[in-house]
């Protein structure tokens, strides 16, 4: 057992996921969450296991990753996914012509992709719409935004991680370039103390850019919201797609009695201000009944914003979000004369234990630990063990 | 879009301090959740409130507590639709509590964990169409989303620390129902005792304030009517 400390700042997918990676690696870790875990991005996403083939004719990068980290989680988080598939479907000419590129593209990045007939497409998928012309399937699945990556916090608490929700950040402590630590608020009592560290990690999210401030140094994230909707009725088992490139309202996810439909993309300065327009709900409306029309006439159950940490330059100009591609990066802060300071940022909830892999792979190269990642194997606990 | 102005009354506590309530005042508009109020409450004027909460879509079940005196999920319930000038927020009853609106989950997981129910069981959707090569059958989550709404409003949680619950009993009846890879005698054993399903008294507060469909009341219900049956079966010796 190595006796380095390692601080993770951040209850998300990443952090908890690396907190699992660490700890298996042998060494001690720490996690503070300002809030509750999973509180930010990570539980508010439609709930979608990535196939990958969203990315695969624009961001290759990702979509490997998807399809990689989708096969590993299917191995070691196995009771986690409703494992329905998914499919992509063509209801105009233009979506029918994208299927050449996507369908190769799929192909060059590993996806096992399959052509539909409209009817083979309908006979799996009735509510699916008369306008269907045809449907690629693909391996995608739904998560529990939740409870899938609860499964990882529950293992490293299990294997001797201290998980600490409800403990804010609130200065990174520092000797000289090198951080040494953290002071954090416990929101349970309000009492403020000192947690000293051999290294911390920004496992932050959209908020990482707000952690780097903290110590002066510069992380490239956008916080790009998306609005969700979900509507009573599960109007399809299987997670279906617009076969076209990315834009509002092009999934449909089902979720136990519930349909998701998600989403937009535009960008903001502070991910605690997402808002939620009005014009993008009836968007999610309008562009979800295309695939599945039942959707139009369907309850309202919640309509919500969640924030993606995209990798993109701070402050840039407005966009949409939409060119930035999903991919993820680790950066080791030695590179501005800061040390003992790592961000993991960007990625994707189903990219979560990859990027907690490249994570400790700097963290342990740094702190001179040579233990091999095995997380690709190590069968998580169940979700509800994090509660024991 | 009309904004307005409210006043969240919200129940504080931290741990070796005295419980009280707090007033906040906070401008929302008819989209604007208690739960997104509370979170602007934290951001705007006290860092130091907090919440469990999630995925903002009444799926995982965190972000439960007491609304006006209600049980409910803050992300669905609108502030202006209530109606109120002022709205009181409250921590969920019988958990225990740590501090503000948060509870403890582990008892009730604990009493929950106790027969492995499953959480995903057979989609009951379409069971006639076609499936993909390869998929023997559509799964999806059970509906119970494990929020504590139904223990927190159960007049007999309050009164018998013991008691296994509405949202326990109801993952029995659905093991009842569905087996899958669980025993329903197991299940069946589990329910049949003074803390079972015999010491409920049919108040349905809890199938009154699910916020997804469980019916816990009937399960309960289901649950001593398959005992009853199977009691029949015994005394008369048609086997277990």
């Amino acid at each position: 057992m190595s006796h380095f400390h390692v601080v993770i700042i951040g209850g998300g997918g990443t952090g908890g996921a690396l907190a699992h990676d660490l700890t298996l690696r042998g060494l001690k870790v720490t996690l503070v969450e300002r809030g509750e875990v999973t509180s930010g991005t990570t539980g508010r996403h439609h709930g979608l296991l990535h196939s990958g083939a969203r990315y695969a004719v624009k961001d290759k990068e990702s979509a490997i990753e998807c399809i990689e980290e989708n096969t590993i989680l299917r191995r070691i988080a196995p009771g986690t996914f409703e494992e329905n598939d998914g499919l992509f479907v063509a209801v105009t000419d233009e979506d029918v012509a994208y299927s050449h590129s996507f369908i190769e593209g799929c192909g060059d990045c590993g996806i096992p992709a399959q052509r539909l007939t409209k009817e083979e497409a309908l006979r799996l998928e009735p509510n699916l719409s008369e306008k269907t012309i045809m449907a690629v399937r693909i391996p995608d699945a739904t998560m529990d935004a939740m409870r899938m990556p609860l499964r990882f916090f529950a293992t490293a608490k299990k294997n001797g991680a201290s998980v600490k929700p409800y403990t804010e950040v609130r200065e990174i402590l520092r000797q000289g370039n090198t951080v040494t630590g953290v002071k954090v608020v416990d929101h349970t009592s309000e009492k403020s103390y000192e947690i000293g560290a051999d290294l911390v990690v920004n496992a932050a999210g959209p908020w990482c850019g707000k952690i780097a401030d903290m110590v002066g140094v510069e992380v490239p994230i956008r916080p790009s919201p998306g609005v969700m909707v979900a509507v009573r009725g599960r109007w399809c088992n299987m997670v279906i797609n617009r076969l076209n490139t990315s834009s509002d309202g092009d999934i449909v996810v089902p979720q136990r009695g519930l349909s998701v439909i998600g989403t937009s993309s535009w960008v903001v300065d502070d991910p605690d201000k997402l808002g939620l327009p009005s014009d993008h709900i009836q968007a999610m409306y309008d562009h979800g009944a295309l695939m599945l029309p039942a959707i139009k006439d369907a309850p309202m159950r919640a309509a919500w914003s969640a924030a993606r940490p995209l990798i993109g330059p701070r402050k840039a100009d407005a966009d949409t979000g939409r060119e930035l591609s999903r991919t993820f990066k680790c950066f080791d802060h030695i590179d501005e004369g800061v040390e003992g300071f790592v961000t993991i940022t960007g990625g994707k909830a189903t990219t979560l234990r990859g990027m907690a892999e490249a994570a400790a792979n700097v963290v342990c190269q740094k702190l001179g630990v040579d233990e091999p990642c095995r997380t690709r194997d190590v069968v998580l606990l169940p979700y509800t063990a994090y509660y024991a | 879009m009309a904004e307005r102005k409210v006043e969240l009354k919200v129940f504080r506590y931290k741990q070796g301090q005295t419980p009280h309530y707090d007033t906040y005042n906070v401008t929302v508009d008819e989209n604007t959740t208690v739960l997104v109020a509370l979170q602007d409450v934290r951001r705007d004027q006290d860092t130091s409130l907090i919440l469990r909460h999630s995925c903002h879509h009444a799926s995982c079940g965190t972000c439960g507590m007491r609304i006006n005196g209600q049980e409910q999920l803050a992300c669905v319930v609108k502030v202006l639709e209530l109606g109120t000038p002022t709205v009181v927020v409250e921590p969920l009853q019988n958990a225990p509590l740590i501090s503000d609106l948060v509870v403890d989950m582990a008892p009730f997981y604990d009493r929950y964990n106790t027969p492995e129910m499953p959480y995903i069981r057979a989609s009951e959707f379409w069971p006639k169409t076609d499936l993909p090569d390869g998929i023997a059958q559509y799964t999806r989550y059970e509906n119970c989303l494990e929020c504590g709404l139904c223990v927190s409003a159960c007049p007999v949680a309050g009164t018998d620390s013991e008691y296994l619950g509405p949202a326990a009993m109801a993952a029995a009846a659905r093991v009842v129902a569905e087996p899958r890879d669980s025993d329903p005698e197991f299940a069946l054993n589990w329910v049949d005792n003074e803390h079972g399903c015999w010491r409920c008294h049919v108040a349905y507060e809890c199938t009154e304030v699910c916020p997804s469909d469980v019916n816990p009341g009937e399960a309960i219900m289901s649950l001593r009517g398959a005992l009853t049956r199977r009691k029949f079966r015994r005394v008369f010796g048609l086997g277990k």
